[in-house]
């Protein structure tokens, strides 16, 4: 067995593990074995890699205990840093986590390729012109993701836009891409290294602009699309070094991140090229329709004693449930509730919470278990039988508008029939709009009622009224 | 490591062809529930690049590929090991009810 040959078999059998892992990962019971394959595939991967030290170029030879060292040391950082992280950030901060960990898959990408650039003495044009493609994305997808992590985690506040934007985005774009050419063509000549530096700056630039117009509600959609260009980024470095895994996973990554893509696009309504060019909520807002009605307040404690009665409870969650930390406190409820007897259920939004499936890992987290969490297409048959619809902060998602209102930017967006249940009750802070910035009718109907105040305070008290009614019904039953 | 290209053209084009029809069937079966764990963890599988860093970085020449050989091996160490944690830390919180266990 040569080096190369051990090399190659961990190659495939990482390859292997990871698409039977990914596979694994379509079912909630079968998932956590999933990535754990996954895992052992990438780790055998990584071992075999440092027996590429037996088959150097005499230079690199000359180098190999500072490279290895360096190696080393690398992977130490890298490591060491990336699993303290992802150990301490909060479950709420996860789309942002996704998105910095991605865009260093970028960046490494990038690496690759600027070190093949930098090196190669004399290699064939097709090579040249993917190690380039390699590079381009894998920066954009560095850039790109650095700005979306940074929107998300709150240190840029708002969209940057400037007239003629789209403009300055195409010349930037078409600057980047005539650099690589002209890096794939000069590649080995006097001006290689000024090209290859400039090149990068420019992707890496063209990265930051196109990502800076786009508004934090579209974010996870960016995210996805650029967890799709670091696929495809390591996917054309794996050609380029040869290696058959890196192009298998990286291509995986490509196709798996342009559907989920596309699905999470499809559910917010909106193509793909929307989200990326047309700066969503600068909607003018004036067109709308008079909402009629009024909205009528209720004490928590009202809306409580309602649903210990009723016999089916289905409850909207919104990101704001998570905002207010309050995912706990509603599960306790939700115990109370079924301890009497009352059927309860969570009905999902595709896109509620920062990221598509965000909400249902929220509710994992407080320790739902997921067969209580329903699917928008499962469950918009049983609003009509549910008693209690308790929508506790999420309100775009519920919005009949997006069905009946065709001057609404939201009309034709999936929503929950919320509003088709028998009453409903929305828990929410005050009486803001929600993140698309339109009123919801859902809030003036004649079966609607608001609780307002903080999720968590407002669930507390359901909770406590709960528990106060069970020792007076005991009182009750011991009476008769 | 390999001094002819072994894997030419045509044949690239057949890998990357038969994996991308695998990414997207393996991932049109997952249900919405677990799409943040699905994105994270496909971000977890593109942190094979780091292998191709390390390849990159042992097979380095001259300083200015050991500074971005030694970026990409720490950037690509990242991506693998933060995508992991965090699939494994949100997966493992998805439970079935007790009743459905006994």
């Amino acid at each position: 067995m040569s080096p190369d040959w051990i090399i190659d078999a961990a190659g495939f059998i990482a390859a292997v593990l990871f698409i039977y892992g990914l596979k694994r990962m379509s079912s909630p019971l079968t998932a956590r074995t999933g990535i754990v394959l996954a895992g052992i595939g990438m780790v055998l991967a990584v071992l075999a890699s440092l027996l590429y030290l037996l088959a150097l170029s005499p230079a690199a030879q000359a180098r190999w205990t500072v490279n290895l060292s360096l190696v080393a040391l690398a992977l130490v950082i890298g490591l060491g840093w990336s699993w303290w992280r992802g150990r301490v950030v909060p479950i709420t901060a996860m789309p942002q986590m996704v998105a910095l960990y991605n865009g260093m898959g970028g960046g490494a990408a990038a690496a690759i390729a600027a070190v093949e650039l930098l090196g190669r003495e004399s290699r064939d044009q097709t090579l040249l012109a993917v190690t380039v493609l390699g590079a381009l994305i894998g920066a954009i997808s560095l850039s790109g993701s650095l700005i979306a992590w940074a929107k998300l985690d709150g240190h840029i506040k708002k969209p940057w836009r400037i007239g003629g934007q789209q403009v300055l985005n195409a010349v930037v774009f078409g600057a980047a891409v005539l650099l690589g050419l002209c890096t794939a063509v000069f590649g080995q000549g006097v001006f290689a290294e000024p090209f290859i530096a400039g090149f990068f700056v420019v992707s890496l630039l063209f990265g930051v602009l196109m990502t800076m117009p786009i508004g934090g509600a579209d974010m996870p959609v960016v995210i996805s699309l650029y967890n799709a260009f670091t696929g495809l980024a390591v996917g054309l470095d794996g050609f380029v070094l040869q290696n058959p895994a890196l192009m298998i996973a990286g291509m995986v990554v490509g196709s798996a991140g342009t559907l989920l893509t596309l699905l999470m696009a499809k559910a917010m309504n909106r193509s793909v090229a929307n989200v990326l060019f047309s700066n969503f909520g600068d909607v003018s807002l004036e067109q709308q329709g008079v909402i009629r009605g009024r909205l009528k307040p209720v004490e928590a404690r009202d809306a409580a004693i309602v649903m210990r009665y009723a016999s089916k409870v289905v409850i909207v969650p919104g990101y704001g449930l998570a905002a207010a930390q309050a995912q706990q406190r509603l599960y306790e409820f939700v115990k109370l509730l079924q301890a009497a007897g009352v059927e309860v259920k969570f009905a999902v939004h595709p896109v509620a919470g920062r990221m598509p499936g965000h909400m249902d890992v929220l509710l994992a987290e407080a320790g739902v278990p997921y067969d209580l969490i329903h699917e928008m297409d499962e469950i918009n048959g049983e609003f009509s039988t549910t008693d209690v619809a308790l929508v506790i902060g999420a309100n775009d998602v519920v919005n009949p508008a997006a069905r009946t209102n065709k001057s609404s930017p939201i009309y034709g967006m999936p929503i929950l029939n919320a509003d088709q249940a028998h009453q409903i009750y929305v828990v929410k802070r005050g009486q803001g709009k929600g993140y698309a910035g339109i009123e919801n009718e859902l809030f003036y109907a004649d079966n609607c009622n608001m609780v307002y105040g903080d999720a968590r305070v407002v669930l507390g008290e359901m909770v406590q009224t709960i528990k106060d009614l069970v020792p007076s019904e005991a009182a009750i039953r011991a009476a008769a | 490591m390999h001094p002819q290209m072994a894997i030419t053209g045509f044949v690239a084009l057949y890998i990357f062809m038969l994996a991308a029809f695998t990414g997207y069937e393996v991932i049109s079966r997952v249900p919405a529930i677990l799409h943040t764990p699905l994105m994270s963890g496909s971000n977890f599988v593109h942190g094979i690049v780091v292998v191709g860093a390390i390849y990159a970085l042992l097979n380095a020449t001259s300083w200015p590929e050991q500074v971005v050989g030694f970026l990409g091996v720490v950037l690509g160490a990242a991506n693998a090991a933060g995508g992991y944690v965090v699939t494994e830390r949100m997966l493992q919180m998805f439970k079935p009810s007790d009743r459905r266990k006994g």
